[in-house]
C-alpha cells in the first residue's frame, strides 16, 4: 500500500455496518441489511480519498460510521491511532473536534431558522472556544476563507444560493480546525458552473489547512479530479483501490472497468468502448454468494459464485490497484 | 422522410408564468428546429428555461400560472402553441412521447404495469384489451425488461429506478411517436443504470426513425447522444450548432466557459478547475442587456445595455453575443 512513514490520519479496520431489517406483524429482526460489509482502508494526512459507487454501495453509510453518525456494527475506525469506533458520546467529543462532514444538500444540513453567523458559529460554542468576541472575529474569518461577503452574519440560508449554501456549510465544517472532513457528494446539487468554484475552494482549503478528505461521489470524473486514491465500492465491499491515475487508466476489477467505460465523455469525437453491464445491482439484504458482482459479471465462473475473492495488488508500478477478483 | 426535414419548428417562442411577484419570463424567444430521426439536445443549467420549452411544446405547463405568448410551434403542419387541448390530447402520447427525469412521478403507483401501459395504447388505437396486452409485452420486451409477462401484472413500486425508467420508456414508445421528449431521463439513475438507458433510446430511435429532443445538463451526455445542440442561458438560446460546432468550436463565452469548467478524466488532478464566477440571474430581476453580461469577462458596454441578436456564425451554427468575433478560440483538450 503506501510506503510512507508517516503515520495514517484514518486507518478503517474491516469495518461492518449491518442494519436490522424488522418484519412481519411482531417486527421481528429477521434479517440484515449489509451497507457496509468488511472494509479497510487508511488516509494520509493531507491526503484525499475518492469513494465512488453506485447508489446503495454502502458508501454514505461508511461515511457516517466514520464521523460516529451511526455506532459501526463491528470493526475498528482508527483515528490518529486510536479507536474510536466504540467511544461513548462524551468520550467522543474531542473527536468531534478532528473530525467535521459536509452533506450534499445545504439547504437541509443548515437550520433554516438560524442566522449564517449563528450557524457558523455554533461548532466553536458547542466545544466553548474562546469568548463571544473572539468567536465572532473568527466567523468573520471563516466567511472571507470561502469567499462570502461579511455582511452574511445577519442573513438567513434562504437568502442564498446553492453554491453559497454550500460554501457556509463548508465554513461551519472547518471552523474548530479539522483534521478529517468527510464530503458526502458536496457538489452534486450545484449547477455544473457552480461546481468548479466549490471544488476549487475545497482543494485550495486542503492545501492551505493541511486537511485530509474522505470524497463521496457518483460523479466518476469530479472524484477523478479532486483525488489522490480512489476506492470503488460495490454491495458494501471495496472492489478495488488505488492511486486515481490507476484506476482510472488500468483498472483491474470488471466492475470498475464497466463503470469507468460507463461514464459519458463531453466530446463528440470520443468514440467509447463501453462495457454495458445487464442488470440491477441486487439488494444488501439479500446479497449474492461468493463474489456479490458475478451476477452481473461478464468474466464470472464457478468459482465466484462460491467464494469471495479477496483484495490482491495488481499491475506494477503507476498501474498498480489493489482488487478483489478471482479473474484478474 | 429524408434527415433534413425538420419534424418540430420552433419560432420565436415566450412563455411567461405568473408569480406572487408578478410575471417573469422563464421562455424569451426561442428558435430551433428538429430534424427528423435526429437528437437535438438542450443543455443549460437550472432555471435556464429547457425544461419549460418542452413543457410548452407538449402543452403541459403548469396551470393556469404557465402560458406561451407568443411564437409558433410547428409540428406536423399544425401549429401546437395554439391548438386546442381535445387536437393537442390525440398529438400527445401518439404524435409525440415524453420521458421525464423521476419515472415515479409518470407512474401510478395504484395500478400495474400492464394496466397503464395498455391504458395507452387503448387512448390512441382502435384495438382490443387483449390486443393491448399482448403489444405491451412486446413494448416491453424491446425496452429490455427480462419475464415481460410476469411484470405485466407488477405495480411499480416492485421495480428497480432503472426498470421504471424502461416502462416508462415503453409508455412514451407504445404508438410509435414521431418525436419523442425525454427531460433529463437519466439524471436519477447511476451511471451504468444510464449507459443502459441511453442505449435502448439510441436503438429505439434506429428502429423507429424518431426523432429526440434530450434536455440535460450534462455535456458529456450530450457529446454521446445528439447531432444538434442547443445551449439555453437565463431563458434564452446563446448558441446553437452541430455538436461539432459547440464542442469544438464553441463562440459564445458561456459555452465556452462550461466546457473548459467542467472536470474531465484527463485534467490534472487537484489542479485548479477554469469558473464562470458568480451566479445565473434570477427571472425577475433580469440584467436589460445580455443576460450573461454580468458573469462574462468580455463584457464591454454595449453588453448592458441591449439584448444581442443571434447571429450566424457558419451554416447551421448561430451565437448571441456581441463579441464572438473578437473572442479568442477556445483550445479544447481532446477527452
Amino acid at each position: 500500500m503506501m510506503s510512507d512513514t508517516q503515520t495514517p490520519i484514518l486507518e478503517v479496520r474491516d469495518l461492518k455496518m449491518h442494519f436490522p431489517v424488522k418484519e412481519g406483524v411482531f417486527m421481528r429482526t429477521g434479517k440484515y441489511n449489509k451497507a457496509v460489509d468488511g472494509v479497510s482502508f487508511s488516509l494520509m494526512p493531507g491526503e484525499t480519498l475518492g469513494l465512488v459507487g453506485e447508489s446503495g454501495c454502502g458508501k454514505s453509510t461508511l461515511g457516517r460510521c466514520i464521523t460516529r453518525l451511526y455506532q459501526p456494527t463491528s470493526g475498528q475506525v482508527l483515528f490518529q491511532g486510536q479507536d474510536i469506533s466504540r467511544l461513548s458520546r462524551k468520550k467522543l467529543m474531542p473527536f468531534r473536534r478532528d473530525i467535521q462532514m459536509i452533506f450534499q444538500d445545504p439547504m437541509e444540513s443548515l437550520n433554516a431558522r438560524h442566522t449564517v453567523g449563528d450557524i457558523i458559529e455554533e461548532p466553536l460554542v458547542v466545544q466553548s472556544v474562546g469568548n463571544s468576541a473572539e468567536r465572532k472575529r473568527r466567523v468573520l474569518e471563516l466567511l472571507n476563507l470561502v469567499g462570502l461577503p461579511a455582511r452574511s452574519v445577519t442573513r438567513y440560508p434562504f437568502e442564498f444560493s446553492g453554491g453559497q449554501r454550500q460554501r457556509i456549510g463548508i465554513a461551519r465544517s472547518i471552523a474548530l480546525n479539522p483534521k478529517l472532513i468527510v464530503c458526502d457528494e458536496p457538489v452534486s446539487a450545484l449547477d455544473v458552473s457552480i461546481q468548479s468554484q466549490i471544488l476549487n475552494l475545497l482543494i485550495d482549503l486542503q492545501r492551505e489547512l493541511n486537511l485530509s478528505y474522505l470524497f463521496i461521489a457518483h460523479d466518476l470524473a469530479v472524484v477523478k479530479h479532486i483525488s489522490d486514491r480512489i476506492a470503488i465500492m460495490y454491495l458494501g465491499k471495496i472492489a478495488e483501490i488505488g492511486a486515481g491515475e490507476a484506476v482510472y487508466g488500468a483498472p483491474h476489477h470488471p466492475y470498475t472497468q464497466s463503470l469507468i467505460s460507463a461514464i459519458p465523455v463531453p466530446d463528440p469525437h470520443y468514440k467509447a468502448n463501453r462495457v454495458v453491464l445487464s442488470g440491477d445491482v441486487p439488494s444488501p439484504i439479500d446479497p449474492p454468494s461468493g463474489c456479490s458482482f458475478h451476477t452481473r459479471c461478464p468474466r464470472a465462473t464457478e468459482i465466484c459464485r462460491e467464494q469471495a475473492p479477496v483484495l490482491e495488488v495488481h499491475g506494477d508500478g503507476a498501474a498498480q490497484t489493489t482488487a478483489a477478483c478471482h479473474h484478474v | 422522410m429524408s434527415m433534413s426535414d425538420p419534424i418540430l419548428q420552433l419560432t420565436s417562442l415566450v412563455t411567461e408564468f405568473d408569480t406572487d411577484e408578478g410575471r417573469v419570463r422563464a421562455v424569451d424567444d426561442v428558435s430551433f428546429s428538429v430534424n427528423a430521426g435526429e437528437t437535438l439536445g438542450i443543455v443549460g443549467e437550472s432555471g435556464c428555461g429547457k425544461s419549460v420549452t418542452a413543457q410548452s411544446i407538449m402543452r403541459l405547463l403548469p396551470q393556469p400560472m404557465g402560458q406561451i405568448v407568443s411564437g409558433e410551434i410547428r409540428f406536423q403542419g399544425h401549429d401546437l402553441a395554439t391548438l386546442p387541448l381535445e387536437q393537442m390530447r390525440a398529438i400527445r402520447g401518439a404524435k409525440i412521447g415524453m420521458v421525464f427525469q423521476e419515472p415515479m412521478t409518470a407512474l401510478n403507483p395504484v395500478h400495474t404495469i400492464g394496466r397503464q401501459l395498455a391504458e395507452v395504447l387503448l387512448l390512441h388505437k382502435k384495438i382490443s384489451k387483449q390486443d393491448a396486452l399482448r403489444q405491451s409485452v412486446d413494448m416491453l420486451d424491446k425496452v429490455g425488461i427480462p419475464s415481460p409477462d410476469i411484470r405485466l401484472g407488477e405495480y411499480p413500486h416492485q421495480l428497480s429506478g432503472g426498470m421504471r425508467q424502461r416502462v416508462v420508456i415503453a409508455m412514451a414508445l407504445a404508438c410509435q411517436p414521431s418525436l419523442l421528449i425525454a427531460d433529463e431521463p437519466t439524471t436519477a439513475l447511476d451511471v451504468t443504470i444510464q449507459a443502459q438507458i441511453l442505449e435502448l433510446i439510441k436503438d429505439l430511435q434506429r428502429d423507429m426513425g424518431m426523432a429526440v429532443i434530450l434536455i440535460t445538463h450534462d455535456l458529456g451526455v450530450i457529446a454521446e447522444t445528439s447531432q444538434q445542440v442547443v445551449v439555453m442561458y437565463a431563458g434564452k438560446v446563446a448558441e446553437q450548432g452541430s455538436v461539432y460546432d459547440i464542442f469544438d468550436h464553441p463562440r459564445h463565452p458561456y459555452t465556452q466557459g462550461l466546457l473548459s469548467s467542467i472536470p474531465r478524466l484527463n485534467t490534472e488532478p487537484k489542479s485548479r478547475l477554469a469558473i464562470i464566477p458568480g451566479m445565473v440571474p434570477g427571472l425577475r430581476d433580469l440584467p436589460a442587456g445580455c443576460r450573461f453580461a454580468n458573469r462574462c469577462s468580455h463584457r464591454q458596454d454595449s453588453c448592458t445595455l441591449s439584448s444581442p441578436p443571434e447571429e450566424q456564425v457558419d451554416a447551421g451554427h448561430s451565437v448571441s453575443c456581441y463579441r464572438w468575433r473578437d473572442l479568442p478560440p477556445l483550445s479544447q483538450v481532446p477527452a
